[in-house]
């Protein structure tokens, strides 16, 4: 039955968006965690999805979180000599995190996540008449 | 006569089968909207109901007999046919090669809840003629 499998579909979407919030969320916390400029700075992280089937025939295809990655975009130094953290020069190194990216990545997870919410509404809506047939 | 009545309902039934599987495709355009590569994909809806239904009686929905024996006679379930299905074109394409319009998915994923609706109701009412005939 075809329709069962929306479910799964929508379902691995759902949870591939959730990991993708999450990551935004971390690295949206960790957007100020400065570090000496030799020391390691936090490192914003990224998910990749890949297709994935969940039916035999593979011609329904789910989403998956293959992997986190992290962004290898070199540290922000600023300039904060007050910093106990600063080095000699007065330099801080303070996380490659982008939050304008971070926050367009966060609305776009959220409203994949909600339109995947939606068509799996639709399916069980659908399910529910089709279990009413000759009624 | 049993097999004028699957006849009966094989238009309607067949229909809502590859509505329900289309649903299944476009469920996976959706899921699929940020994963870099993927190609949207569809099918032709009517060429592929015209091709289920001139494929006459396929015993669709069958379940496979069970063998407890290895000596027993096999009776595998008829799969059902495979839907050819086709890339989309995209309208605006975007850099990492992912073909999902997710506006346009949905609008046709709608498009195609509603007629699968409008499938029960159809194969409903003729469930509803066949019984007033019997109860006639």
């Amino acid at each position: 039955m075809s329709l069962w499998n929306v479910f799964t579909i929508a379902s691995s979407a759902l949870t591939a968006q959730s990991q993708r919030l999450n990551v935004v969320a971390s690295n949206l916390a960790n957007a100020e965690s400065a570090a000496s400029s030799d020391g390691a700075a936090y490192t914003a992280k990224q998910v990749v999805f890949s297709a994935t089937p969940v039916s035999a025939d593979a011609q329904a295809m789910g989403v998956r979180v293959t992997a986190v990655v992290d962004d290898p975009s070199p540290p922000r130094l600023a300039y904060d000599p007050k910093n106990p953290l600063a080095d000699a020069k007065g330099y801080v190194a303070m996380p490659n995190v982008n939050v304008v990216e971070e926050m367009t990545n966060m609305i776009s997870a959220s409203r994949a996540y909600q339109t995947n919410l939606d068509m799996m509404n639709t399916a069980k809506t659908l399910l529910l008449r089709t279990l009413t047939l000759g009624q | 006569m049993l097999n004028g009545l699957d006849q009966f309902l094989a238009a309607s039934a067949q229909a809502l089968d590859l509505r329900a599987r289309r649903s299944e495709v476009l469920a996976s355009n959706i899921a699929n909207a940020d994963t870099p590569g993927y190609k949207a994909r569809d099918f032709d809806f009517a060429a592929q109901l015209r091709a289920a239904l001139s494929g006459a009686d396929t015993g669709h929905g069958a379940i496979a007999m069970q063998r407890t024996s290895p000596r027993h006679l096999e009776a595998p379930a008829p799969a059902s046919p495979a839907v050819d299905l086709k890339y989309r074109v995209p309208v605006q394409s975007s850099i990492d090669g992912n073909t999902v319009e997710t506006d346009s998915e949905l609008a046709q994923f709608s498009d195609n809840a509603l007629r699968y609706q409008a499938d029960i109701t159809f194969l409903s009412s003729q469930i509803r003629m066949l019984q007033a005939a019997v109860a006639a």
